[in-house]
């Protein structure tokens, strides 16, 4: 099911921070956000999941997501935000478990069971599971929500800065187990992130916003490049190629933005 | 790795059955103090007197007991015994909720407000209603009024901001010290005996129960706790941040005003006729909370359960202890559910909340 989202704007109060977004995500295709602080990353997700009411049309495998009910709209979407939440009291196997929310009714059967066995397992964090949610570190958290995205079985992932507290190996671990899920299962994935490197490598599609409005949209290696980066950042980089991929080195600050 | 997958699976059952077998405990437990608590007394009556009343009033052709022991068995302590139980039930769920919805350890009805509101209605009565004129009932309404009132008082406020749960606790606190500081007008106009009558309703006590006052009360309690448990996910939900919770499909405003709602009728309904028994609402969930985890599928109930052993425990002792004289339950509770408290809180090394 493919994602469409056609001139979107939203405001606070008086303030624009959207303006006139329009963007697809294909199944199996995973498409990276970018831009600095405050260019409105945050609020396109939580505008696409309805956690704010933007003005223009969002459509999810040809249906008016506006038009969903909130349950309905849980099925479809999994949402990873950017505040690490994992619940109270809880233990990593039931924050986990949250993610069947949408799928049962108030019982837990054994194929939620084993679909959270299962997803503890692919994020290495099984040896967690029957700890406390307030007892492990940052980047274990980070797991615990991805994985719970994951039980949710969604057709649609959208993620606020996955990696944004992780250190460099928990960084890679978690990208590559985005990248596997949105290949294995064909699901979308829209993914806010600011590391430039890890988007170029891992992304298939990126955009970039500006002020609140797309600044370009394409492939890695067709839009990092740097002037782009110093229009949008206001940072002077030197961009080359390693693996195939887009290298970017930010050297230093320029320019007033 | 299947072997990990089945481990895993086969520990969250036992952790489940281990969650059922602490209700089915608690269970078990209330219902020996129960039998207990409707023995033990002042009047002196034996175990063979005090069940023969008991069997007489169920089967009234099969049993004949002795008048004296089928009075007091029948009109005074069968009723206080179950009002106990329903009571401290009620109070610890309307505690377990508030405490979920709003994500907020120290969250109750008398951190609410919901409890001052209650003692301000019932300040008023003892103060303007004549006695002669049927005090209790005025009591009764004008308390229950009062706490409905700062429910809707508490939702209005923080509607006004958006129902987050920062905006409806401050609203809360900030009704408590309103109504306290009403009531503590009121009492420094009384004369000596109001004052007195608010002191003592202050306390909280089961002294004035009676089968009507059970009837209604349990009513209010068995048709809630049943949609607050079949909604026990939600409250799971809505534990990881209002966004995540939305995101699962949990209707958050929505469900975060009804529950408010829910438990202040609640604990209302129980008040009025109790004045404020403190401290279960508060303790219970954290007790229970410590036990067995934060689900609160089992949580719920569990609260409810651990609230009914200490409330009836706590009126047991009340009555027994320095018998004749019958303490006030709300200053035994205190007495009996820390200790218990901090044990657990003691022995639980890790951050829990």
């Amino acid at each position: 099911m493919k994602l469409e989202v056609s001139d979107l704007s939203f405001s606070y109060q008086d303030h624009r921070v959207l303006e006139g977004i329009t963007l697809e995500v294909d199944e199996g295709e995973l498409v990276g956000v970018l831009g600095p602080n405050g260019c409105g990353k945050t609020t396109l997700i939580k505008c696409i999941n309805r956690v704010l009411v933007p003005r223009g049309s969002v459509h999810f495998g040809g249906q008016d997501v506006s038009r969903m009910g909130s349950s309905e709209r849980a099925r479809l979407f999994a949402y990873v935000p950017q505040a690490l939440s994992v619940g109270m009291a809880m233990t990593v196997f039931e924050s986990v478990l949250m993610g069947r929310r949408p799928h049962v009714r108030w019982g837990v059967g054994e194929s939620d069971i084993g679909m959270v066995s299962e997803a503890l397992e692919r994020l290495k964090i099984s040896h967690l599971a029957f700890r406390k949610v307030t007892q492990i570190s940052g980047g274990e958290r980070q797991k615990v929500v991805i994985a719970r995205a994951l039980v949710q079985d969604p057709s649609l992932l959208l993620l606020d800065e996955p990696t944004s507290a992780l250190d460099l190996r928990h960084q890679l671990e978690v990208m590559q187990i985005i990248r596997s899920v949105v290949d294995q299962k064909g699901i979308g994935g829209l993914m806010a992130i600011h590391d430039l490197n890890l988007a170029a490598r891992y992304c298939d599609r990126l955009l970039v916003l500006h002020h609140g409005r797309i600044a370009g949209q394409g492939t890695p290696s067709a839009i990092l490049s740097e002037e782009l980066i110093r229009d949008v950042y206001g940072v002077s980089a030197r961009v080359g190629r390693e693996d195939g991929y887009p290298l970017i080195v930010p050297l230093e600050p320029v320019g007033n933005i | 790795m299947e072997d990990e997958r089945e481990k895993i699976a086969g520990r969250y059952l036992q952790m489940q059955a281990k969650r059922l077998l602490f209700v089915a405990v608690l269970a078990v437990g209330i219902i020996l103090l129960a039998v207990g608590s409707t023995i033990i007394g002042s009047a002196g009556l034996t175990v063979e007197e005090v069940c023969v009343a008991v069997l007489a009033g169920i089967l009234p052709g099969s049993f004949s007991a002795d008048p004296l022991a089928f009075t007091i068995v029948w009109d005074l302590r069968l009723h206080r015994v179950l009002f106990a139980v329903v009571a401290g039930f009620g109070l610890a769920i309307a505690g377990a909720v508030m405490q979920g919805v709003l994500r907020n350890p120290l969250a109750s009805p008398f951190t609410l407000g919901i409890a001052s509101a209650a003692t301000f209605g019932a300040a008023i009565a003892i103060i303007f209603v004549p006695t002669a004129l049927s005090g209790e009932i005025a009591l009764v309404v004008s308390a229950f009024t009062m706490s409905a009132l700062a429910a809707i008082a508490i939702y209005g406020l923080s509607r006004y901001r958006g129902v987050s749960a920062e905006s409806m606790v401050l609203a809360g606190i900030i009704l408590m010290y309103l109504f306290g500081a009403m009531t503590s007008f009121l009492q420094y106009t009384g004369t000596t005996e109001q004052l007195q009558a608010v002191v003592f309703w202050m306390f909280g006590s089961l002294q004035n129960t009676s089968w009507e006052k059970l009837a209604l009360v349990t009513l209010v309690v068995a048709v809630s706790t049943p949609l607050l448990v079949w909604r026990a996910w939600d409250l799971n939900a809505l534990g990881m941040g209002d966004q995540v919770a939305q995101s699962l499909g949990v209707k958050v405003e929505q469900t975060r005003t009804v529950h408010m709602l829910i438990a202040s009728l609640i604990t209302a309904s129980i008040i009025c006729f109790t004045g404020t028994i403190g401290f279960i609402g508060l303790v219970s969930p954290h007790i229970t909370r410590l036990a067995i985890g934060g689900d609160h599928r089992y949580l719920i109930v569990a609260s409810g359960f651990v609230g009914a052993l200490i409330l009836l425990g706590a009126d047991s002792l009340a009555r027994t202890i320095l018998a004749p004289q019958i303490i006030p339950v709300g200053i035994m509770t205190a007495f009996i559910g820390i200790p218990f408290f901090l044990y657990l809180f003691m022995r639980q090394k890790e951050e829990y909340w």
